[in-house]
């Protein structure tokens, strides 16, 4: 059959009313013979656009061309090339705005789903020897360069393999008592396994990257501090984890939430296996999320698996401008989440001993396009209404943490709060770098990734005193 | 000849045992108020009045926020001093010398404002005189002169009496059933002392909340600026999860990081007493869970 006639395959994935009931990731990824056929579909285009959609530069066209030929251990070898964590981003990248949206089949049919099949080999690989490491990435011989990280998330993690590869001296430092940020408090287990994130800290650490757990850098050492301890260089990978709030009366009634703390409690501090874990978080009967983005999704879904019987999620505009990814939403309708557009909560609601039980809400229209480019959603006179809630998670976003900016005197911020860095991820304060959220405000895995990737090259040349190619580096900075 | 300790020489571990290692334990009220001095040396040597740990006693453990009531910088150790009010705190309860405590995260929290006041109250109820003894030792540092008042139900709860003697100028005992010192209130004592010609340039309160409230008010209708220590529930102590947020002054603030002292003036107390009771529910369920575990169930 023609490459082209071939239909994309699906993941066969855990039935919506079933999945409901348990922490167990939705898709159950594709067996040998689908991603064979899945990667047959590949046009192997002379000049592939792919590429150009992906941060970290794998060579999708060279990897596709493995596994179709069923050589899945030089696929995986291809990918991890470029990128160490292939577990991860097959499972939460959003392809379809990647490497996915500039697949030329994806003109005329559904592009080849290249995050699925890179799933699959992470998968494969980790079936076969039980963990995601190989040969290739063997640490080179050390260079005697002693470099700091702060903080574990993909940023961090990327940035030490990379470094560690080289031939330097890593320690990682991280606020929690375990590694992966975001991948690990943040998003659920039904999206992202917590023992794949651990699988490739595991592997990070093999490499002899040293991990320091419950350090606060701008508490217990600032960056001077850990400059003046001898340490070559400090990569600030420290991410976006101040919640906003939404500035509304009544706000600080029992059972409202950021989104930050309801995941937390649930992921971090394993709260929905209360009381066997000691963390509890209030499950509510009814819960309202609002926000649409990816974690407004992971919270609605979150609280659909902790028992709650009734979960809405409040958007102030319409499906077409909800920023989660198209996958994320669709599941969460599957499962039965209920989506209030055009709503936006105008007080929150408590009784008198301080729990909420509500929020009241106003209906909205879609006017003209602001500064965003989307339209601008304005409120509908006296459509005010009272939608009832004893939990409410509050998922509208989330800035840059001021702690290392506030303790390190010369490091330049923009007027958001984050870190200013150029595209090699150099900040105004010599030897000190930065890349993933906390320069690019809350953004995206495979982002945080090349930026760490790109930074960690920048530190060897100017530790080397290398000049930058003349050719561009893929940009850290958005 | 002088020789350097082993916790002096670069890359050496403090002779006691690595971080989180326990070297004693204390009941002060046995079964209720118990301190403990565990290995900690990076801490130990960073932190100021004021701050704060988070620890994790087990690897399915909360992590909770206790006060740093001491530190001694040479031999790397911090002492923390606390009440058994739930799971947690009567898990570390049971932690002997020799046992290790999972995770220890400080020093966090600002430390303590300090200006010199000429004579500052420090005014602390039940378990408070245990964050209240650093922010003493550090006003009289600062050349203050302290006042200490320390209050409790009855005597035997009454704790630090003798360590707070040495950090302060004054101590002054209440008990709620005048089994010793003052009988009543440590509010009602201050508002007294003050009526009768005191002076105090500054107020500190540590101790529950309705504590906190009525000396924070008798301050104010003196006129007099008050700080209080706040303790809302916490998660990561970094800022990161707005679980502790507090009002002050009508702007929300997080503890951890915006405190955990605060102008006493501007606490909405009330909305902070009724966000303690959030987990009140699920607190008995799991020391119940816990007691069953151990064999302790129907108790
Ligand atoms: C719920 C949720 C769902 C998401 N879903 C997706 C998705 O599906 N796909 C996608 O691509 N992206 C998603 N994102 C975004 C993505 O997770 C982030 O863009 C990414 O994790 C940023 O990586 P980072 O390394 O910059 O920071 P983080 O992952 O935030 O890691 C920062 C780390 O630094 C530590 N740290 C912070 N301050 C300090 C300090 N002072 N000292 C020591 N350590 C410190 C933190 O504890 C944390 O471990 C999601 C985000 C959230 C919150
Ligand atoms: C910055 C800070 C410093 C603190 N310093 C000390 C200290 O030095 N010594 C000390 O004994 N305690 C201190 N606390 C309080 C201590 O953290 C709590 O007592 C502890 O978290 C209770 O844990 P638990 O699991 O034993 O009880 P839980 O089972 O969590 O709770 C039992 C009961 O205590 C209440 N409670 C829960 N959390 C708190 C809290 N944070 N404060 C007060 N009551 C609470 C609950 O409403 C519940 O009724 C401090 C709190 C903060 C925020
Ligand atoms: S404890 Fe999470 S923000 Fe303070």
């Amino acid at each position: 059959m023609p490459r082209v006639k071939i239909d994309r395959h699906s993941m066969a994935e855990q039935d919506a009313a079933v999945r409901v009931g348990n922490f167990q990731e939705v898709p159950f990824g594709y067996d040998a013979e689908q991603a064979m056929a899945e990667a047959s579909r590949c046009l192997q285009c002379k000049t592939p656009t792919c590429m150009d959609g992906c941060p970290v530069e794998v060579d999708i066209r060279s990897f596709l061309l493995a596994v179709e030929a069923g050589k899945f251990a030089d696929a995986i070898g291809i990918i991890k090339n470029t990128n160490g964590l292939p577990a991860i981003c097959g499972r939460v990248c959003p392809q379809e705005t990647q490497c996915e949206e500039q697949c030329l089949l994806g003109k005329k049919k559904r592009p080849v789903a290249i995050g699925n099949l890179e799933r699959f080999l992470a998968d494969w690989e980790r079936g076969q020897n039980g963990s995601n490491g190989d040969a290739k990435s063997a640490p080179a011989a050390r260079n005697g360069h002693r470099i700091a990280i702060v903080g574990s998330g993909p940023a961090g993690l990327t940035c030490a393999a990379d470094l560690a590869r080289m031939g330097y001296d890593v320690t990682i430092f991280e606020a929690f008592h375990k590694a992966g940020g975001v991948l690990i408090y943040g998003i659920p287990e039904f999206r992202l396994p917590k023992s794949i994130v651990q699988a490739e800290v595991d592997y990070v650490a093999s490499m002899g990257v040293e991990f320091r757990y419950n350090h606060v850098i701008g508490k217990l050492d600032t960056v001077d501090e850990l400059l003046e301890q001898g340490y070559s260089a400090v990569f600030v990978g420290t991410g976006a984890g101040l919640p906003y709030f939404m500035g509304l009366p009544g706000e600080n009634a029992i059972g409202i939430y950021s989104a930050n703390e309801y995941l937390t409690r649930s992921n971090l501090m394993r709260a929905y296996d209360f009381p066997n874990a000691d963390t509890p978080v209030l499950r509510g009967d009814r819960v309202a999320v609002i926000g649409g983005g990816n974690v407004a999704m992971d919270a609605a879904r979150t609280a659909l698996r902790l028992g709650s019987r009734e979960v809405s999620l409040v958007y102030r505009r319409s499906r077409e401008e909800m920023p989660a990814r198209n996958e994320e939403i669709h599941h969460a309708e599957q499962e039965g989440v209920r989506f209030e557009y055009l709503c936006a909560p105008t007080r929150f609601e408590s009784d008198e001993n301080g729990w909420a039980r509500g929020m009241t809400c106003v209906r909205m229209q879609l006017g003209e396009p602001d500064d965003s480019g989307r339209r601008r959603p304005v409120v509908i006179e006296g459509s005010e209404f009272f939608l009832p809630a004893d939990v409410i998670v509050v998922a509208i976003g989330n800035g840059p943490n001021p702690l290392i900016a506030q303790t390190t005197a010369d490091i330049a911020t923009t007027k958001r709060g984050t870190i200013r860095a150029d595209k090699f991820g150099r900040t105004s304060k010599k030897g000190v770098y930065a890349g993933g959220d906390i320069v690019l405000g809350a953004a995206t895995v495979i982002l945080a990734m090349g930026a760490g990737k790109s930074a960690a090259r920048a530190i060897d040349r100017d530790l080397r005193g290398i000049p930058d190619p003349v050719e561009d580096e893929p940009a850290a900075t958005a | 000849m002088v020789t350097a300790s082993r916790a002096d020489l670069p890359g050496a571990t403090p002779g006691p045992g690595p971080a989180g290692t326990i070297i004693e334990t204390e009941a002060l009220v046995p079964g209720l108020i118990h301190r403990m001095r565990f290995v900690a040396p990076a801490i130990a040597r960073k932190r100021r009045a004021g701050q704060f740990i988070l620890l994790r006693v087990d690897a399915d453990g909360e992590r909770i926020p206790l006060t740093i009531a001491d530190a001694d910088p040479n031999e790397g150790t911090l002492t923390i001093v606390w009440q058994v009010v739930g799971l947690t705190t009567s898990k570390l309860a049971q932690l002997r010398a020799g046992d290790r405590l999972l995770d220890v995260a400080g020093p966090l929290g600002l430390p303590t404002h300090i200006e010199p006041w000429g004579r500052v109250a420090c005014v602390c109820g039940g378990i408070g005189t245990a964050p209240m003894y650093p922010i003493a030792q550090a006003l009289r540092a600062a050349g203050n002169e302290v006042d200490t008042i320390i209050g409790a139900r009855t005597k035997d709860l009454l704790i630090l009496g003798g360590e707070m003697a040495q950090a302060s100028d004054r101590v002054l005992f209440c008990t709620d059933d005048g089994s010793l010192g003052y009988h009543g209130f440590v509010s009602g004592l201050l508002d007294e002392r003050i009526a009768a010609g005191e002076r105090y340039g500054h107020v500190f309160a540590i101790g529950p909340v309705p504590m906190m409230k009525a000396t924070v008010a008798v301050a104010k209708k003196h006129g007099i600026a008050a700080t209080v220590s706040l303790n809302p529930v916490m998660v990561d102590g970094t800022g990161m999860c707005g679980g502790c947020r507090v009002t002050v002054n009508a702007e929300t603030k997080f503890c951890c990081v915006d405190g955990p002292e605060f102008d006493g003036w501007g606490v909405d107390f009330d909305e902070l007493q009724k966000r303690l009771a959030s987990y009140r529910e699920y607190e008995r369920r799991a020391l119940e869970a816990h007691d069953c575990r151990i064999g302790l169930g129907g108790r």
